[in-house]
């Protein structure tokens, strides 16, 4: 056999390793997609909530995406706290005012950002909200402040439809 | 297991071999000495392996959004064909390869029946076979009601009023089978976990079958015994993986052929319209695969017996070794069985066809005519063509045909002419 | 021997024969050009468009599709409504929502993700409105159906005066196409009866064509995707498949064996 030959058989079967193995990836990937949100999960991703029965100093939760939505209306008092922070004390500096766009409402996703759990409302040694599970204190403005949570609790994409409707997502 | 020592190259590979030997079944497997007239026909077995897994696959993925509910089974299936990221690919392909498995295990069938393959040394192979087929037909059955169409609800309702014939007992089972009083969700529910549960008993028979089929090796056109490993034979990679792979692949454009372009073809209108209680379809027929023997049921006239019958025309295939009284294996060499052998094919033919028309006129004595002559096939004519028939000279090694070409029917017969 | 091998072919090719037969006994479907027919079919988006509007003014005061959302009007492969269009029609639907922070049911205008609107709150409800005929939903009624689209498209144009010996009962019709020719929906169609905004003449056979083609869509929303995929795996299959066969070719020619 001339080493032209084996050249030109070696380049076959490398061929035909590679067209099979982007076969194989072409398969795979539906598998793998298959379990990504679905068309419906994806369509319902905006809800509009009713704040106008909300009194000041009051928090109401909502469902969005399958995760609790705190919204609350934040007394003068605590934004008068919340604004007075400040940036060193934070491990996750981030200003009240980038959180809450009217200062008077707190719109965040009342998820733990250290595993998950629910936070408590107006529990903790930050007057904010503390988590059960392994004792993540939050402060007014639900930025973390002692604990194992990393990060301040995040906010979601919202918007005031008009003065008394918050549109989530 | 193995016919020869294995010792692994490296130190790691020793140590590991010593204690749980997957280096030796490894090597066996890739080493393992496969005749090499091996034809075409002998391609289904790594095919119906492609299917099984396949069928396992699939429905895992199926199985993670399918709700096992009367109420919600026929929405959730809608809701995998529409709204689950590539669910309808997923579903189609199960669905099709249900039919596709099918067509793979009558031709594995057909396969054994024409070149001997079940007879001595080979009974047990071919004993797990029948098992491992009355599986795949309880499993494709009962996937078949999880969609919770119309078709899926009579057919349940048919198919389990079955046990109802046996006697004194027959009621009590029925309502047992059925957690109720007709086919309603419980029923639902316990199939679909008998369905998800049988495709893993397959697994596990598939291995035994691979299993049994490694101690004495593969049987071969020819028929006859060979030494392994000598002249005759080929070591299993790489030479009959990429011949199974060519073959896998041809099987695949067909198979992609209906998925893509026909998914629906196979499968019966009625299954689109949900479950009701309330009205019967017009017309109920299985899926073309179960149709033989759908057919030899009702031809016979007594609710009893047509069980026993339909029954009887599977479990006769596993006494098909004892029946057969030949000791020559392959077709080729037995000019009488090969006639009789397509008579029994085109029997099965039209038993599937008459399974699908309606049981009356015509049609009723056809399948009368056709379930008398399948028994007669297996019961009469296969043990009387043992001692009667006159066989041709078999060759003393498989190296003689393959000069002559590949050896296929049509080569024997002209090699066959030119001896003589 | 030979002779009883023909014999069953014999047989065969009889029960071939009446199987023609019998299906010579059937009526002809109407026929006519389906462009998401073949390998390469597509749906025509303003055929689609138009046999929504079909269906919404015609059909789905009786029949309910409550497997399509308003958002799938808006998708690939449908009729292609945009965004801001499927976001109108949505909204033109009253829904039911609720209950509300005090228990209470109330309506609202749709959204995207809201299912089609049904016309009756459950199926004896449709019965009873009906004379005791439910209007099948028509989510996947192509499918359901053994003569599919042809079937259907025969079916809105198969109205006929009964031949004589056919009598008729109250509320029931005499339709050429349907299963034993009688039929519980009246002829809904008639020519100019939904006025078109792209301006096509609303014949009879033209709105059958759209809504048919509205309803096929609507059972096989992945049509078009699937036609797409189906021919890309098929190409690389045959692709692979050569690569393979000859380099089986080359193994093989290690030993003396053809294959």
């Amino acid at each position: 056999m001339t080493d032209k030959k084996i050249e030109r058989r070696d380049f076959l079967f490398t061929a035909t390793y590679a067209v099979g193995a982007v076969g194989v990836g072409a398969v795979v990937w539906p598998m793998i997609d298959q379990m990504n949100p679905d068309a419906s999960v994806k369509a319902l991703a905006s809800t509009e909530v009713d704040i106008s029965t909300v009194s000041p100093g009051k928090t109401i939760t909502v469902l969005w995406r399958g995760k609790p939505v705190f919204i609350r209306r934040r007394t003068q008092d605590e934004i008068v706290e919340a604004k007075a922070v400040k940036m060193e004390e934070l491990k996750h500096p981030e200003k009240d005012e980038d959180r809450a766009k009217n200062p008077e409402w707190l719109v965040m996703l009342g998820v733990c950002t250290h595993l998950g759990c629910v936070p408590l409302d107006q529990k903790g040694e930050y007057n904010g909200w503390f988590c059960p599970c392994h004792g993540s204190h939050y402060d007014i403005s639900g930025r973390i402040r002692k604990g194992p949570a990393p990060t301040n609790m995040e906010i979601p994409k919202y918007e005031f439809v008009n003065a008394n409707t918050i549109k989530i997502g | 297991m193995s016919d020869h020592e294995y010792t692994p190259k490296s130190n790691f590979g020793k140590w590991f071999n010593d204690r749980l030997p997957l280096l030796t079944l490894a090597n066996h497997l890739t080493d393992y000495p496969t005749p090499k007239n091996l034809n075409y026909w002998w391609t289904f077995g790594g095919i119906l392996t492609f299917c099984l897994i396949t069928q396992i696959v699939t429905g895992l993925v199926l199985a993670m959004h399918y709700i096992a509910h009367a109420d919600m089974a026929f929405d959730s299936v809608e809701h995998i064909m529409r709204d689950v990221n590539y669910g309808w690919l997923i579903r189609y392909i199960h669905a099709n390869g249900a039919s596709m498995f099918f067509l793979a295990v009558y031709i594995h069938i057909f396969r054994s029946l024409f070149y001997g393959s079940y007879k001595s040394p080979r009974e047990i192979i071919w004993i797990i076979g029948i098992i491992i087929y009355l599986l795949m037909m309880a499993a494709a059955f009962m996937g078949y009601v999880l969609p919770w169409g119309q078709m899926s609800f009579w057919g349940a309702t048919v198919i389990t009023n079955l046990f109802s014939a046996i006697p004194l007992v027959g009621e009590g089972i029925v309502t047992w089978l059925w957690g109720g009083y007709s086919v309603d969700n419980p029923t639902l529910t316990r199939f679909f976990t008998l369905h998800y549960l049988i495709p893993f008993l397959i697994l596990g028979l598939v291995v035994l079958h691979i299993w049994a089929l490694h101690v004495p090796g593969n049987n071969n056109p020819v028929g006859i015994d060979i030494k392994k490993p000598s002249k005759d034979t080929v070591p299993f990679h790489p030479y009959i993986v990429i011949k199974d792979g060519f073959a896998l692949l041809m099987f695949m454009i067909v198979f992609a052929f209906f998925v893509f372009y026909t998914p629906n073809i196979l499968g019966h209108a009625d299954n689109y319209i949900e479950a009701d209680p309330l009205v019967t379809p017009a017309h109920i027929v299985p899926e073309w695969y179960l149709l033989p023997f759908y057919a030899i049921l009702r031809s016979v006239p007594d609710k009893l017996l047509g069980v026993v019958a339909m029954l009887s025309a599977i479990l006769i295939l596993a006494a098909l070794p004892w029946l057969d009284t030949s000791k020559i294996r392959s077709a080729v060499f037995r000019p009488i069985y090969r006639q009789f052998y397509w008579v029994l094919v085109a029997d099965v033919l039209i038993l599937g066809y008459v399974g699908a028309m309606p049981a009356e006129g015509l049609y009723l004595l056809v399948a009368r005519v056709a379930t008398a002559y399948y028994f007669l096939h297996f019961l009469v004519i296969l043990p009387v063509l043992g001692w009667r028939e006159k066989t041709l000279p078999i060759p003393l090694s498989i190296t003689e045909p393959i000069l002559g070409g590949s050896p296929n029917l049509a080569t024997a017969k002209k090699k066959e002419s030119l001896d003589n | 021997m030979k002779n009883l091998s023909k014999i069953f072919f014999l047989i065969i090719l009889l029960s071939g024969i009446s199987f023609t037969a019998q299906t010579a006994e059937k009526v002809e479907y109407l026929k006519t050009d389906w462009s998401f027919k073949g390998l390469f079919g597509k749906f025509d988006r303003a055929s689609l468009q138009r046999g929504y509007q079909v269906y919404t003014e015609v059909c789905s005061s009786c029949h309910s599709m409550k497997y399509l959302s308003y958002r799938n009007l808006a998708e690939k492969g449908g009729p292609e409504f945009s965004l801001e269009q499927a976001k109108a029609i949505a909204a033109s639907f009253e829904v039911k929502d609720g209950p509300n922070a005090d228990g209470e049911m109330f309506t609202r205008p749709g959204k995207l993700s809201d299912k089609f609107v049904m016309p009756y709150e459950n199926v004896k409800a449709a019965q009873a409105a009906n004379g005791g005929a439910y209007p099948p939903d028509m989510s996947v009624l192509v499918k359901a159906r053994g003569g599919g689209v042809d079937y259907i498209y025969s079916l809105l144009q198969g109205y006929e005066d009964p031949p004589a010996d056919v009598s008729l009962d109250d509320g029931v019709y005499y339709n050429k196409y349907m299963y034993g020719n009688k039929i519980k929906m009246s002829n809904q169609l008639s020519d100019g009866l939904v006025e078109y905004s792209d301006g096509t003449n609303a014949t009879v056979e033209q709105m059958s064509k759209d809504v048919t083609t509205f309803l096929m869509w609507a059972a096989e929303p992945h049509l078009e995707a699937r036609h797409k995929m189906g021919f890309k795996a098929i190409v690389y299959l045959i692709i692979l498949t050569t690569l393979v066969y000859f380099s089986m070719k080359k193994i093989w020619s290690r030993v003396e064996t053809k294959i």
